[in-house]
């Protein structure tokens, strides 16, 4: 019986594994967007785009929160829940700050007159950002969720690898959207 | 207590597994968690296998409607009206109807029958049961990508009865007349529900596919190496990773796409005019699209194909009584093929006005593939040299599967040229050429693994003379109806024309259209065969009395004839040699259970 335990081969959790698994995906979709981006920007009536300041404040906040989640894992770790509870909520609010300061950045492009009609950069840089934001959505929800388990007295759970698979999927994100953003300012 | 555990949080089971099945059989099961929002892997199995059964009957069906106006296109059958009403005015398929009857039918069968009918109940019945596991990494994922799968299902059967109609601008959702609601009835919300029902299909493949990676790489019983893994399971390995990694490209074509027909952007669009008024859409790219379709496109035929190689790589073996031949030549080619699956997606695409440098490169690549895919087919031929060969209904469906596949790789060497492929592109010779290598050849994959482990899934038998007919009317009709469609592509005469009777020079085909169209039906027919003798046999069939009616070696015949959800009511057993030793040492069989004897010896 306890021989089964042992022997059972796992050098990483599944869940671990579905996740970078997942990862992969995700960066295939966006190497997709952008390798269209490059088709597409060598051929006639490209139009360029003035990216505004405010996106590299957000970048800012993007790694502020990755620093924080990095922290909450650390607590989780040494079961300092109240530190925990608190680091995560920053991380979820640094998101939803994230994906605000996107929208904002979204008007003032509007307002500049760069326009998602048309095939030029602007309407690239819409839907790539619209999508990255979109995945940080659902980190920061995710985020949620685990706050609220976190809070309930009933289920009282020190297994750290849903917090783990969150702070992985959550780097990734950051360092997604620093790709992105490289890739706008230096393609544009 | 079980239940949650072995449901909910595998990292649970994982190490109290033992512990747990002695509770196994106790917990309560309703029929809906048991066979509707079912976690067992050989049930979520069944539930893709039928859907697809579905899927198979409705998108065939598809294909005789429009074989019927192809092969006599001057007569009328009040009847059809009579059946279909408005998708027959008159006993005539409409002309739109038609390009959505063929453009569904491709859609179907592809995506829904050979991508998730196919991967879906193979890799669910057959990685945990002969890598040892009692389910996949995550059952509830798993659970869900069927139900995704079933959504999309829906989804794209609702769009047969909206107004306009369902999408009718082919299979391959080219724009402009994907992205222009205004470009033909189908295009209207038909083409919106055809990105919807994709994009569910697309997360459907995409949670079965994380799952079966995870679990093929981290769920291995003891002494289970990846040397010792049966090929099916490293062809369902090598297709997973196939799909992870190129359907959410498509996606993001259809995102882009979304935002085209929706929010007024030009990716795709450019200079168009729709009765003769000029859209405004400027400076986008209709091939675009066409790079990132066939990114997933071409990795796509090989999704399709790898677990067919799979399970006839198997069933050979088993069959024939022998080793298979070459087992890490078969490992090592599948995995130049999902390799070079990304590197030749431009062969779609010679004629779109790309590069003749950048067309060379991809006719080298192509024409590369064609290594792999002969390296198998030795195999499988050396296999069967001098075998001991069982001419069961699966093993006769896995020769029928070599034989389909030569024939129509040697015609996708002739494709593969850029130079051939300007006269046989978008000719019937290309229709000919897939229909064999990928359409039939993988039900024939797919059928010969329904034989062969039905009685794994239901604990009885099909009826055999049944199954020899289905065999010998489906191998005979299939190159009936596809091998003369090659002199019809050579002559040129064009795929995706609803009739051909204003080119004098195709009148030459008037018979032969006539007889691809009546064999076609026959074999229709006969495929109906096949779905009484499946579920017929469920209830009424010959009852499997022995835990390893073939004497195989791999783990799945080691678990009850009818296993519970967890596969074995003990330990998993553990395993000590690979999945291939037949005929050793004048044994006719050593399970992979057996350890390794003192003067065994070696292969
Ligand atoms: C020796 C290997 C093969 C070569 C060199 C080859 C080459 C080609 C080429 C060049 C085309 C494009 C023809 C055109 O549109 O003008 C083509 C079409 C196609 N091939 Fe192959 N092929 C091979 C094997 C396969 C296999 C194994 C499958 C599937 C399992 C497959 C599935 C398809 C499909 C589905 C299309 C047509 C898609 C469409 O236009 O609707 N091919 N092949
Ligand atoms: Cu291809």
């Amino acid at each position: 019986m306890t021989e089964m335990v042992s022997t059972q081969r796992k050098k990483i959790h599944p869940h671990k594994f579905a996740m970078w698994l997942g990862i992969g995906s995700i960066i295939m979709m966006f190497a997709g967007l952008t390798s269209a981006y490059i088709v597409k920007q060598s051929q006639a009536e490209w139009t360029t785009v003035v990216i505004p300041k405010i996106f590299y404040y957000s970048t800012a906040v993007m790694l502020l929160s990755s620093l924080t989640m990095q922290m909450a894992l650390k607590s989780f770790k040494e079961r300092n829940m109240n530190q925990y509870r608190l680091l995560v909520s920053l991380t979820a609010l640094l998101g939803f700050g994230f994906i605000a300061m996107q929208i904002i950045g979204f008007l003032q492009l509007t307002s500049d007159g760069f326009r998602l009609e048309g095939s030029g950069a602007a309407a690239f840089l819409y839907v790539i950002f619209g999508l990255h934001a979109l995945h940080v959505l659902g980190g920061a929800v995710a985020l949620m969720v685990m706050l609220v388990r976190a809070f309930s007295i009933r289920i009282r759970n020190y297994n750290p690898v849903p917090v783990e698979v969150a702070s992985t999927y959550w780097h990734f994100v950051d360092l997604l959207w620093v790709y992105l953003f490289i890739f706008f300012l230096w393609r544009v | 207590m079980s239940q949650d555990s072995i449901h909910g949080h595998p990292e649970v089971v994982t190490t109290h597994e033992v512990h747990h099945d002695e509770h196994h059989g106790h917990h309560k099961e309703t029929f809906i968690t048991k066979y509707v929002f079912s976690q067992d892997h050989k049930m979520i199995a069944k539930q893709f296998l039928i859907t697809g059964m579905v899927w198979a009957v409705l998108g065939g069906l598809m294909s005789v409607l429009f074989r019927l106006q192809l092969g006599y296109p001057n007569e009328t059958f009040p009847w059809l009206e009579d059946i279909l009403g408005r998708w027959a005015k008159g006993g005539r398929i409409s002309v739109e109807n038609y390009y959505s009857l063929v453009t569904m039918h491709g859609t179907v069968l592809v995506f829904f029958v050979l991508t998730g009918g196919l991967s879906g109940t193979f890799a669910n019945f057959l990685i945990p049961l002969q890598i040892g596991a009692r389910d996949m990494a995550s059952p509830f994922l798993n659970m869900l990508s069927y139900w995704f799968f079933f959504g999309g299902s829906i989804v794209i059967l609702a769009s047969f009865f909206v107004q306009t109609g369902p999408f009718s601008g082919g299979w391959t959702f080219y724009p402009p007349l994907s992205a222009l609601g205004d470009a033909s009835p189908g295009s209207k919300i038909g083409a919106d529900l055809w990105i919807i029902g994709m994009a569910l299909f697309v997360v459907s493949s995409l949670l079965g596919g994380l799952n079966y990676i995870s679990t093929i790489l981290n769920m291995r019983t003891k002494g289970m190496s990846m040397s010792r893994v049966p090929l099916t399971v490293w062809a369902l390995l090598f297709t997973a990773v196939l799909g992870v990694l190129s359907f959410p490209v498509l996606l993001s074509g259809l995102i882009l796409l979304l935002f085209d027909r929706h929010a007024g952007t030009s990716f795709y669009l450019s200079d168009i005019f729709i009765a003769g008024k000029a859209l405004p859409n400027e400076g986008g790219s209709a091939i675009l699209f066409q790079h990132l379709f066939w990114f997933l496109g071409h990795p796509e035929v090989y999704i399709i194909i790898l677990p067919a190689m799979g399970l006839v790589s198997e069933i050979m073996a088993v069959n024939c009584r022998k080793p298979i031949f070459g087992y890490m030549a078969m490992v090592g080619s599948m995995f130049a093929i999902a390799i070079l699956a990304f590197l030749v997606w431009a062969h779609h695409m010679f004629v779109t006005g790309l590069n003749p440098f950048l067309g060379s490169v991809f006719v080298l690549l192509t024409l590369l593939i064609a290594v792999p895919s002969a390296i198998k087919v030795f195999n499988w031929l050396t296999t069967m040299w001098r075998g001991n060969i069982r001419f069961t209904p699966a093993m006769m469906f896995a020769v029928g599967f070599v034989s389909l596949f030569i024939s129509g790789g040697l015609t996708g060497i002739f494709l593969g040229n850029s130079t051939l492929d300007i006269q046989l592109h978008d000719t019937y010779f290309v229709i000919a050429h897939f229909h064999i290598v990928m359409g039939v050849s993988a039900f024939f994959g797919m059928f010969a693994g329904v034989y062969h482990w039905f009685p794994k899934m239901y604990g009885r038998y099909m009826n055999n003379t049944l199954a020899y007919i289905h065999f010998w009317v489906t191998l005979v009709g299939a190159y009936l109806i596809f091998w003369p469609m090659h002199y019809e592509g050579l002559a040129a005469m064009p795929r995706r024309y609803m009739d051909y009777s204003a080119w004098s020079s195709f009148n030459q085909f008037e018979g032969l259209n006539q007889f691809i169209s009546t064999v076609a039906i026959i074999v229709f027919a006969v495929q109906l065969l096949f779905l009484f003798n499946f579920f017929y046999s469920i209830f009424k069939g010959r009852r499997v009395t022995s835990q390893n009616p073939y004497g195989a070696t791999t783990l799945e015949w080691t678990t009850p004839i009818r296993p519970g959800h967890g596969n074995w009511p003990g330990e998993i057993p553990e395993v000590h040699r690979w999945a291939y030793d037949y005929g050793k040492d004048d044994r006719s069989f050593i399970p992979q259970t057996e350890p390794i004897g003192a003067h065994e010896s070696k292969h």
